[in-house]
């Protein structure tokens, strides 16, 4: 299928949704409306909020600061999971002490974390941050002690042989491995910073798109519910395309299929 | 070291090397046992022998990856401890760096011995194209053939100028042709400068082509050295056109008297689980 072709198929997907979504919830079918506006709002209704957001300009404070929020839970994160992972996966038996304590932490849902860092850190970005952040940690940490682990025993060999010490296997062998296998989960890991950021706001905050979508939701305004929502689709959609491109310029040394095996 | 060599003490000298390993089961497993080689400066051996019967073990051995659980590995007359500095190892697996171009993966071995960037590159650029590689120097190494990747290797252990070259059946995943041409590759630049060479590989003909002496290992566990021919034929050699010499034939004829009942020995053996054969 042709590039332009596949852009209109997708294209009339959402216009098909949409058509739907206005037929069901404005033209009465054998006298009764199907979808009930009070519940389902309709397109025009959302559109209008969407409008009003960006003419007004509203929406830009609540925007910067849910994307704050994302990046500082993805670099915290990141960091955290780099030293992490890559101290456990040079020592083992800090890994096996670890190890129980590792699966428990991550098995949490993180979402119940959000009360008590509430309590701790109050209602600023910090909460959403450090919730953020232990969904991202756990991601980079796993991949970082991957990558270290599974370095091919040739290409190790071969290192040390062409008398590579210490501190230059760890910058030219471990290193690179362990970054590859991050930056091969580099759409789950932020993808999980923008939903630690958009939870926290939502169970608690004074701004931003969870935030936004928390009050309309409160005062019964299903429309606001819906235009937060697909403000906040458009606001992956654009960050994903932008570490597609990231992921393309650090991986190029990988071949294509692999990029996203892992 | 250097008095050594003028003294013509051989390059690798193998003395009773035995090398086991512990099976799961803590019994012992013999890979080598009392392995005796010796091989001069300048000279160029190739190992053959049956699937599995520690060819390239030898040659962990003389590379310091492995250690003999007795017996002694001598480089130039040094008994070997730690890693062997003296030698540059090509690998049978894939063993460059993926995250590298070509130019980087040959660059590397000088940047880590302390040359500066620039000169290292500019070596590295003259060694790719010695390998005829020139022209993918940006290259990385899932976009080249195995072929290809196999040069880089060459180029990435010789820019190193090792006095000696350990080669474990490195041509071994090439096709018939491939492995011809990287065969008289091999002999080019082996030529110029003579290494001492340890070559493995399970294709007889081609260690005959290759090597000065040919090196014939029994059927593992526990495998020896069983024979040691010396190949007088002329160099320098062409690879495509020594096959087909009389001298040629009469030698491989000789050696594969032995090697074969040796090979049907592997596979017999093969066909038993490890624990059961020691």
């Amino acid at each position: 299928m042709s590039r332009g072709r596949l852009l209109l198929y997708q294209a009339l997907v959402a216009v098909a949704i949409v058509a739907l979504w206005h037929v069901l919830t404005t033209v009465p079918v054998s006298g009764r409306i199907l979808l009930p506006p009070f519940f389902f709002s309709n397109p025009f209704d959302v559109g209008k909020q969407i409008v009003d957001w960006f003419v007004t300009g509203a929406i830009w404070r609540h925007l910067a600061i849910t994307l704050w929020e994302s990046i500082l839970a993805f670099v915290i994160g990141s960091l955290g999971g780099v030293l992490f992972g890559f101290w456990f996966a040079r020592q083992p038996r800090v890994a096996a002490v670890f190890d129980p304590y590792v699966k428990m932490a991550n098995a949490l849902p993180r979402v119940v974390l959000a009360p008590i860092f509430t309590l701790w850190l109050g209602l600023g970005i910090w909460s959403k941050v450090a919730l953020g952040v232990t969904l991202v940690f756990f991601i980079v940490f796993f991949n970082v002690y991957q990558g270290v682990k599974e370095v091919s025993g040739a290409v190790l060999a071969n290192a040390r042989m062409l008398g590579m010490n210490e501190r230059q296997l760890m910058r030219h062998v471990y290193w690179p491995s362990a970054l590859s296998w991050m930056f091969s989960s580099l759409h789950t890991s932020v993808g999980f910073a923008v939903v630690g950021a958009v939870v926290g706001e939502y169970l608690g905050s004074a701004a931003g798109l969870g935030y936004l979508i928390q009050q309309a939701e409160g005062v019964f305004d299903v429309a606001g519910v819906f235009a937060g929502m697909f403000v906040l689709s458009a606001f992956v959609i654009l960050i994903d395309l932008l570490v597609t491109v990231a992921e393309r310029r650090l991986l190029k040394w990988r071949p294509e299929a692999e990029r996203h095996a892992a | 070291m250097e008095a050594g060599r003028s003294a013509g003490t051989p390059a690798i000298e193998l003395e009773d090397a035995t090398v086991a390993f512990r099976l799961a089961d803590a019994r012992m497993f013999t890979a080598v046992a009392q392995a005796r080689l010796s091989v001069a400066d300048g000279e160029f051996v190739a190992i053959v022998g049956p699937t599995g019967c520690g060819k390239s073990t030898l040659l962990n051995i003389a590379a310091g990856l492995l250690r003999p659980v007795s017996g002694a590995a001598r480089i130039f007359g040094q008994p070997l401890a730690g890693l062997n500095r003296d030698a540059g190892y090509l690998f049978q697996a894939d063993s460059l760096f993926p995250w590298k171009t070509a130019l980087e993966n040959v660059a590397i071995g000088l940047e880590v011995g302390g040359r500066a960037r620039g000169e290292a590159r500019a070596r590295a650029e003259r060694w790719l194209a010695s390998v005829g590689l020139a022209a993918f120097a940006g290259r990385y190494p899932h976009m080249l053939s195995g072929g290809q990747r196999k040069r880089v290797g060459l180029a990435q252990v010789l820019i190193r100028d090792p006095r000696i070259l350990l080669m474990d059946e490195p041509f071994g995943p090439l096709d018939a042709q491939t492995r011809q041409i990287m065969g008289n590759l091999l002999l080019d630049l082996w030529s110029r400068d003579r290494k001492a060479v340890l070559f493995v590989t399970h294709d007889l003909e081609e260690a005959i082509a290759l090597a000065d002496r040919v090196v014939i290992m029994s059927a593992g566990p526990g495998s020896r050295i069983i024979g040691d021919w010396r190949v007088a034929l002329a160099r320098p050699r062409d690879i495509f056109e020594i096959r087909l010499e009389k001298d040629f034939h009469d030698l491989h004829r000789e050696i594969w008297g032995v090697l074969k009942d040796e090979v049907m020995k592997g596979y017999a053996q093969s066909a038993t689980p490890v624990e059961t054969r020691a």
